[in-house]
């Protein structure tokens, strides 16, 4: 069983989510590779050689991949898949992005978000929003997969795998990468954070929201939001936590505002520590946090951030 | 521009699933059905572009049960001009799905598919990907906007991990909607009756000669684990001290 893992970076530096699938790949049983494609990533090379358990890293450093396009990320991949019995990536956004294509082109039903290897060929995955956890067996000889970050240890940095350089792929004129509006943060990034504070639509406005990244900073956390901010335009969009946003499972999870639809819950349940803080003490959110206080946000998060300054 | 529109047939988005007692699945009988909410986007970024004089027709396709014409029709009045049910009782994963649509393309030969991100029952998030590369096409995933451009491309935005990304794509290609890129209607009443004369042609997956076997077997399903609810806190300060001493998280 040979395995081959997406790495996720910037370019610049390797993201964790590329450790998770790393353990999720070696809970399949065999070896495993890193691909790092990109351009100038060299650095993102050197970080995927120090996973523990990596038996070699991949390096396909041209301005084709620059921008992860999925179009060239995905040939790539299929040009390397017939060394490979598994190919797996991060369900990031880039993850999500490419892996389906390499699946269709090898004719494989892909697997998507696993949180659980049973076997070789046995997965874990949630399915209606995390309601229910479906076991499936996949007959394909090679398997596609995306990983669920939070379900899995991230590997530790113990590692000194050898850097290959290999071929790109052709880039393809027919999806040209125009510009990327990246949201500037200090702030830890909102899938790797130990706190999350997030806001709901019982923020009320844009303004108000700075409550919410106030008591974030004050815990050195991320700041987290419902689809209902997201949309009202308090915040960007890749704050969204849930079922069709980010996945979260920090030590600690701070839903202010927010009523608990199950399309949320779906993004934060695995969390250590919820707490939740909203007017209405019937909200569902209660149902799932280890401390509820039924308050006015305006009046309990500013005595929140006094307390924890003081 | 002529567009297809990819539209599932799933639980409500506000129905709790039952899982069968015996594991062997989830108990969707009698449970309240809808389009799936990302392809009512997707209709109604198709249907925006008509109206714009952008899409000169626009074909939404479904693959699944004789019921999935209701889906069709909720489409129709929604304002696109004809539909195609690809009629089947099998369970259809999403690799065998891209496959029929890719035939239900190359009967088209529209210059936009539009599909939603992710079908909210298997949560998969593959389809369209998996169209594009079936038919060779460029992608533009998770898109919150477009925009007609020079040399007849398209400029889609894409709501990514760090927030948000530009590309330019040569029809024809395939999208994938995200929740903002627009707001969906609501089907007037005119338009539902409307809806009940438009075109609505049926096919089986035999005709167009694709094999939709499953790859995937259902070993069993599970609840995950439940969540207890845990205290109500009586004040700011015994939260704090709670999540001191007892939690120990600060
Ligand atoms: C296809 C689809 C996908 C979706 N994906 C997601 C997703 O990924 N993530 C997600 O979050 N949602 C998602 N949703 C939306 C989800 O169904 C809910 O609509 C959304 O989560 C509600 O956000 P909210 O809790 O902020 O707003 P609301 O449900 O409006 O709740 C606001 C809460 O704030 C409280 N409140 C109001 N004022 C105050 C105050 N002054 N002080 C204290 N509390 C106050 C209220 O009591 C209420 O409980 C999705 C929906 C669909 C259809
Ligand atoms: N049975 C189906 N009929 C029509 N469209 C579908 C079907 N299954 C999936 N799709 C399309 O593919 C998208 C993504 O689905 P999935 O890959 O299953 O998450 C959906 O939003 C639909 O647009």
């Amino acid at each position: 069983m040979r395995a081959l893992v997406l790495a996720e970076h910037d370019n610049r530096s390797l993201k964790p989510a590329t450790h998770a699938a790393v353990t999720a790949a070696l809970a399949l049983g065999g070896s495993a590779d890193v691909l790092v494609a990109g351009a100038g990533a060299a650095a993102a090379a050197e970080a995927a050689a120090k996973i523990a358990g990596v038996g070699r890293v991949l390096l396909a450093d041209d301005p084709a991949h620059a921008e992860a396009l999925a179009e060239p990320l995905a040939d790539l991949l299929v040009g390397l898949a017939a060394e490979y019995d598994a190919l797996l990536a991060p369900a990031t956004a880039c993850g999500k992005n490419a892996m389906p294509r390499v699946a269709a082109l090898l004719d494989v039903q892909q697997i998507s978000e696993i949180v659980a290897v049973v076997d070789a060929d046995t997965f874990v995955r949630p399915i209606y929003a995390g309601n229910a956890l479906a076991t499936v067996r996949s007959s394909d000889a090679k398997k596609v997969i995306t990983v669920r970050t939070t379900a899995f240890e991230k590997a530790a940095e113990t590692g000194a795998a050898p850097v290959e350089a290999i071929a790109a792929a052709a880039p393809c004129d027919a999806a040209r990468f125009l510009e990327r509006r990246v949201v500037e943060s200090v702030r830890p990034e909102l899938t790797a954070a130990r706190v999350v504070v997030a806001g709901g639509r019982g923020i009320g406005s844009d303004g108000a929201f700075a409550l919410v990244s106030q008591l974030a900073d004050l815990l050195g956390g991320a700041v987290g939001a419902s689809r209902a901010a997201v949309d009202a335009g308090f915040i960007p969009n890749d704050a969204q936590v849930g079922q069709t946003g980010k996945i979260v499972a920090p030590d600690l999870y701070i839903a202010v505002g927010i009523s608990g639809a199950i399309q949320h819950i779906a993004g934060m349940k695995d969390s250590k520590v919820i707490v939740a803080i909203n007017k209405d003490g019937e909200a569902p959110i209660f149902q799932v946090a280890d401390y509820g206080l039924v308050a006015d946000v305006f009046e309990a998060v500013p005595a929140l951030i006094d307390s924890l300054s003081a | 521009m002529k567009v297809l529109v990819a539209v599932k047939r799933v639980v409500d988005y506000n129905v709790k699933i039952r899982i069968k007692p015996d594991g062997s699945g989830v108990d969707t009988a009698n449970l309240k059905m809808s389009m799936n909410p990302f392809d009512e986007i997707a209709v109604e970024e198709a249907v925006r572009w008509k109206e714009k004089g952008l899409a000169t027709e626009v074909v939404v396709v479904s693959i699944g049960p004789q019921a999935a014409q209701d889906t069709l029709r909720t489409g129709l009045a929604m304002g696109a001009d004809r539909a195609l049910l690809i009629k089947t009782d099998a369970e259809v994963q999403p690799l065998a799905v891209a496959k029929l649509l890719k035939a239900a393309a190359e009967r088209e030969k529209p210059d936009v598919v539009i599909l939603g991100k992710q079908a909210i029952d298997d949560d998969s998030n593959q389809t369209g990907q998996m169209l594009a590369a079936l038919l060779g096409w460029p992608q533009g995933t998770f898109i919150s906007a477009t925009e007609k451009t020079g040399e007849g491309r398209l400029s889609v935005v894409r709501e990514i991990d760090g927030g948000l990304e530009t590309l330019s794509l040569a029809p024809p290609c395939v999208l994938t909607t995200d929740l903002r890129l627009n707001e969906p209607r609501y089907a007037s009443l005119p338009n539902i009756m409307k809806a009940k004369k438009k075109p609505l042609d049926t096919v089986a997956p035999e005709e167009l000669g694709v094999d939709i076997a499953p790859r995937l077997t259902l070993v069993k399903v599970e609840e995950p684990p439940r969540r207890k609810a845990g205290v109500i806190v009586g004040s700011v300060g015994e939260l704090v001290d709670r999540l001191k001493n007892e939690a120990k998280v600060l």
